[in-house]
């Protein structure tokens, strides 16, 4: 194998060890590698070598319809497939200016804060994981999330590829009985919360692990662009949900928790503060869902007959904030029924950007639990 | 009392009936082999269904069945993993120490087998009553570094050799504050040999367990946590830390080879316990039942606490790990011997009042000089 | 701070502190001590065992939920509802699904298929398309105990993907009556409306 340490290796005290944490590892959570150069147990140097779930998805676009793309939007970061599915509608609806139902958007909105909340969950059991907890915690939270997911196949047919929104609203209407099992959710969750954090927030071995280890400056952050809870932990205010208010997001009244440090610890615990503040919206939505379409009537035929949807030539760019990040569809129109050109900006692929600034001078074990703590799908980051 | 001397009456009525048929020699024989036999079946037997507590457990605390398939309740499983270690393919790297590699798991399994010599499984039921028996427990315990670290060695694996390395540094920092916790209780008892060491915890119906004097719950727990690190358990579980370095210094072992450091494991994990039992919870003594219940329910206590251990917490990271053995650990089981100097001579109720003061203020400094190990206190901004 | 958008602090959420180190460990071990004890008795969803015993029992079905197409019929499997049009075929994003239309000796196309082969191996689960069926013909099943040993057996021929109408009524039953509702005040509406116009033609086959 080709070094990228050439020079570094045969340094004359040949005290350095290079190691190649992946493809095949249990912590890279796919394929992943991470090709590092450790002192003892110190990080000298790391290269995040990525690509091997590469899938040419952006090129996959440009032959299907728009609608018939959705449903590959959802295997780009698989753990939580919503929010993909909203950014990519964004897009689309912006190019060709449809406006949506207020009752879609309601339903899209508690479906993407349901999504972050399993995604967040995910999260913070595999960072468990990585710092080697014997899966109890990753477990407690995958008992809530498969009751989400029960929610999410009752609505939408699939518990984890929902391929739910379409251009112009979502495929199917959300019933009282949905309903009611979102608002005993609401309900069930936080005491689950306070039981989690018990198990694990004041967890004075997670506080010596996590506190102070793989710190990003705010500055480096927004610097390599980063985005997200990661962004957030270090204690820039920046959430699009906010800053944009798309969707119909500048009606509900929720707060974005920031941390101080930037370090493990902040990451993992605006994540949690994160899924409270969820709640809060998603109970706000429940309540406010009026009556109506639950798609526009003019796009409806698009489902039936995608071919007809033909959006304007022109570009368009929408973004949300996808519980890793902000997540970009940005679409080419040439007027035809296929998108020319339509690129994801993937939050997975641009956040491990500044992650050799977190992880070097720190041990091997920091690593994995900082590559676990910037929350990366490899199906978003090679898509 | 009728069961309590069960096993010992059955091999005596062995040997009687030997000694009708044939010369003396073959007498002491028979008894040393039944003894080893013994030992040798009881070993991978314990460990077999160690490791099915183990998966019960953790699957309870995890609300789900553990193995349930196999048999009822699952109690085939081991058998059936046992099964399947010994037809897998053995695997061995093409660049690997061959012979190194091949020794390494089966000098692993003998000292963990050489300590269950010296463990009184019940009243009278010590395999050999060593006049040195915790002595010889030390020093047997502190090999096992030398075959995890020829295995991790001879596997010519990066993963391998950093495991192999904090394996032989975390158990060489550990053996130091452990062998100084069994001094209190060689000071109360004033033998090396175990059986003594719970004939000396005896009377009160059997209750005058070390565990209830200051010295010996200090003792009990900094032994507690150091016996959880030399069998490489989480949270100690660096050396084979599954997340960090794959599987540590077995990772390139199969099959059967692998099958024996797992043995190894489990079966530290038992003698461990079984010495913390013997040295501080009293061994076989206890009121109403038989001896050997006595202790087998002790020592499978212990282990259930190992299990829970596993269940709830996360793994040190290397330089805490290092930090906790010689920074806290260490310093405590010296005072803590000072502590049981001075249990003798101090009446009870000063003396739990002195060792609480000194638990404290030891507490306290090793707060004040291990800022890492304390938690900050962290606030939350949440902004509009 | 510097940083794009630093708003107003709005509050401040302090955590919780502990009273003593270790706490928090020893607060870990009641957790999951508390666990293990309700794992005997509590129900399900109340800190009792959530797991399924899989192949003995599974969980109930949701009526929406998807897993691979299949194609009605309405009597016998020798008239399917499917007209072979190729929608299904085209909208598919990655062409799993392969129709022919069947042809009487003149050439000319009869309105059903002489093939219609899925391949599953392929099929991605989406329900585009169920949505674009405009004869009510295919729709995703719930059936999922599909595997194969070889990767020919998942190719699906027409014989093995009719289903009866009824099957469907009895995975779906509120979507199944909805489209017999349908089908039934087309056909009297086509009845009142004679003669009728010609059914829409099946869009030709992509070459």
């Amino acid at each position: 194998m080709v070094s990228l340490f050439r020079e570094k290796t045969q340094r004359a005290d040949g005290q350095v060890l290079e190691i190649n944490f992946g493809p095949q590892h249990p912590s890279t959570h796919g394929v992943f590698r991470l090709h590092t150069l450790v002192d003892g147990e110190t990080i000298r140097e790391v290269k995040p070598v990525m690509g091997y779930l590469h899938r040419n998805q952006e090129q996959i676009s440009e032959n299907l319809t728009y609608t018939g793309f959705i449903g590959f939007t959802d295997r780009m970061d698989y753990i939580n497939a919503i929010p993909n599915n909203f950014s990519f509608v964004l897009a689309a609806e912006k190019l060709a200016g449809i406006e949506v139902p207020e009752r879609a958007d309601h339903i899209r909105i508690i479906m993407a804060e349901l999504a972050r909340i399993v995604n967040h969950m995910a999260v913070v059991g595999f960072l468990l994981n990585d710092l080697g907890a014997a899966f109890t915690p990753l477990l407690y939270a995958f008992r809530e999330r498969e009751l989400i997911l029960d929610i999410f196949e009752d609505l939408t047919g699939s518990r984890m590829m929902c391929n739910y929104f379409r251009i112009g609203g979502v495929k199917s209407d959300l019933s009282e009985q949905h309903l009611a099992t979102i608002k005993k959710m609401a309900a069930r969750l936080p005491k689950f919360l306070d039981e989690f954090e018990t198990l694990l927030t004041n967890n004075e071995i997670l506080c010596m692990r996590c506190q102070n280890t793989g710190i990003l400056s705010p500055e480096t952050a927004v610097n390599s662009g980063i985005t997200g809870p990661a962004l957030r932990a270090s204690g820039v205010n920046y959430d699009i949900r906010k800053t944009d208010r798309y969707s119909l997001y500048g009606r509900f009244d929720f707060k974005v928790p920031l941390g101080k440090t930037g370090d493990v610890y902040d990451r993992y615990y605006v994540r949690i503060l994160e899924i409270r503040e969820s709640l809060n919206i998603l109970r706000q939505a429940v309540a406010a869902l009026p009556r109506g379409e639950f798609i526009n009537k003019k796009t409806a035929a698009f489902i039936r007959s995608p071919r007809n949807f033909k959006p304007p030539v022109g570009e368009a760019y929408a973004r949300t904030e996808s519980p890793k990040g902000e997540l970009g569809f940005y679409i080419l129109s040439d007027g035809t029924p296929q998108p020319w050109r339509c690129h994801a900006r993937a939050p997975s692929l641009i956040n491990l950007s500044a992650l050799e600034t977190m992880c070097v001078g720190q041990k091997i074990a920091d690593m994995m639990i900082i590559l676990g703590s910037i929350d990366i799908v490899l199906g978003e980051t090679d898509r | 009392m009728i069961f309590d001397p069960v096993f010992i009456r059955l091999k005596a009525l062995f040997l009687d009936l030997c000694a009708r048929f044939f010369p003396e020699w073959v007498v002491m024989l028979a008894s040393i082999v039944i003894s080893a036999v013994v030992i040798l079946v009881m070993g991978p037997v314990i460990m077999m269904y160690l490791t099915l507590l183990e998966r019960k457990l953790l699957g309870r605390i995890q609300n789900r069945y553990g193995p349930n398939r196999v048999g009822i309740w699952g109690l085939l499983q081991p058998v059936a993993d046992g099964i399947k270690m010994f037809i897998k393919e053995d695997i061995v790297p093409a660049h690997a120490d061959k012979i190194i590699h091949l020794l390494a798991p089966v000098v692993t399994v003998v000292p963990s087998l050489m300590v269950f010599l010296v463990v009184p499984f019940g009243n009278g039921m010590t395999a050999v009553n060593l006049n040195i028996g915790i002595l010889y427990f030390v020093a047997i315990s502190s090999i096992t570094t030398i075959p995890i670290f020829m295995g991790s060695w001879a596997s010519r694996n990066k993963f391998s050799v950093l495991g192999g390395m904090r394996a032989a540094a975390q158990m060489i920092s550990y053996e130091a504050p452990m062998t100084l916790a069994i001094v209190p209780v060689i000071m109360a008892s004033q033998t090396l040999a175990t059986a003594t060491i719970v004939e000396s915890q005896g009377g009160g119906f059997g209750m005058n367990w070390f565990i209830f004097t200051p010295w010996g719950l200090l003792g009990f727990i900094i032994y507690f946590f150091c016996a959880i690190a030399e069998c490489n358990r989480p949270p100690f579980d660096l050396p084979e830390a599954e997340s960090e370095l794959i599987a540590g210094f077995h990772t390139e072992y199969s099959g059967m080879k692998f099958a024996l450091f797992y043995m190894a494991e489990y079966m530290n994990a038992f003698t461990l316990s079984a010495i913390a039992v013997t040295l501080f919870l009293g061994g076989w003594q206890g009121p109403f039942l038989p001896s050997w219940i006595w202790f087998f329910g002790k020592t499978f206590l212990l282990v259930c606490v190992m299990i829970w251990f596993r269940g709830t917490f996360l793994r040190f990271r290397v330089d805490h790990l290092m930090g906790f053995a010689w920074k806290f650990l260490l310093p405590l089981s010296l005072i803590n011997i000072l502590i049981a100097g001075l249990w003798f001579l101090t009446p009870a109720i000063a003396a739990w009042a002195l060792t609480a003061g000194l638990v404290v203020a030891s507490f306290f400094v090793f707060v004040k000089l291990n800022k890492t190990f304390v938690p900050e206190k962290r606030t939350y901004v949440l902004a509009d | 701070m510097s940083g794009a958008g630093c708003g107003k602090e709005y509050g401040k959420f302090v955590k919780k502190s502990v009273p003593f180190f270790g706490w928090g460990v020893l607060c870990g071990l009641w957790v999951t001590l508390k666990n293990f004890i309700t794992s005997y008795f509590r129900k399900p969803d109340e800190g009792g065992i959530f797991t399924v015993q899989y192949p003995e029992e599974c969980l109930p079905d949701f009526e929406a939920s998807r897993n691979f197409p299949f194609l009605v019929y309405d009597e016998t499997p020798e008239k399917p509802r499917c007209v072979a049009c190729g929608i299904c075929e085209r909208e598919c994003p990655v062409k799993c699904i392969h129709v022919l239309m069947a042809k009487d000796e003149n050439g000319k196309p009869l309105r059903r298929p002489a093939a219609f082969d899925i391949d599953y191996s392929l099929c991605m689960n989406c329900g585009n398309c169920e949505e674009v069926c405009p004869f009510n013909s295919i729709f995703m099943d719930h059936e999922h105990k599909i595997a194969a040993y070889d990767r020919k057996d998942l190719m699906r021929p027409m014989q093995k993907l009719l289903k009866s109408n009824s099957y469907f009524h009895s995975i779906r039953p509120r979507d199944a009556e909805a489209i017999d509702r349908a089908i039934k005040e087309a056909a009297e509406k086509k009845k009142a409306a004679v003669p009728a116009k010609p059914a829409p033609s099946p869009e030709a086959p992509k070459s």
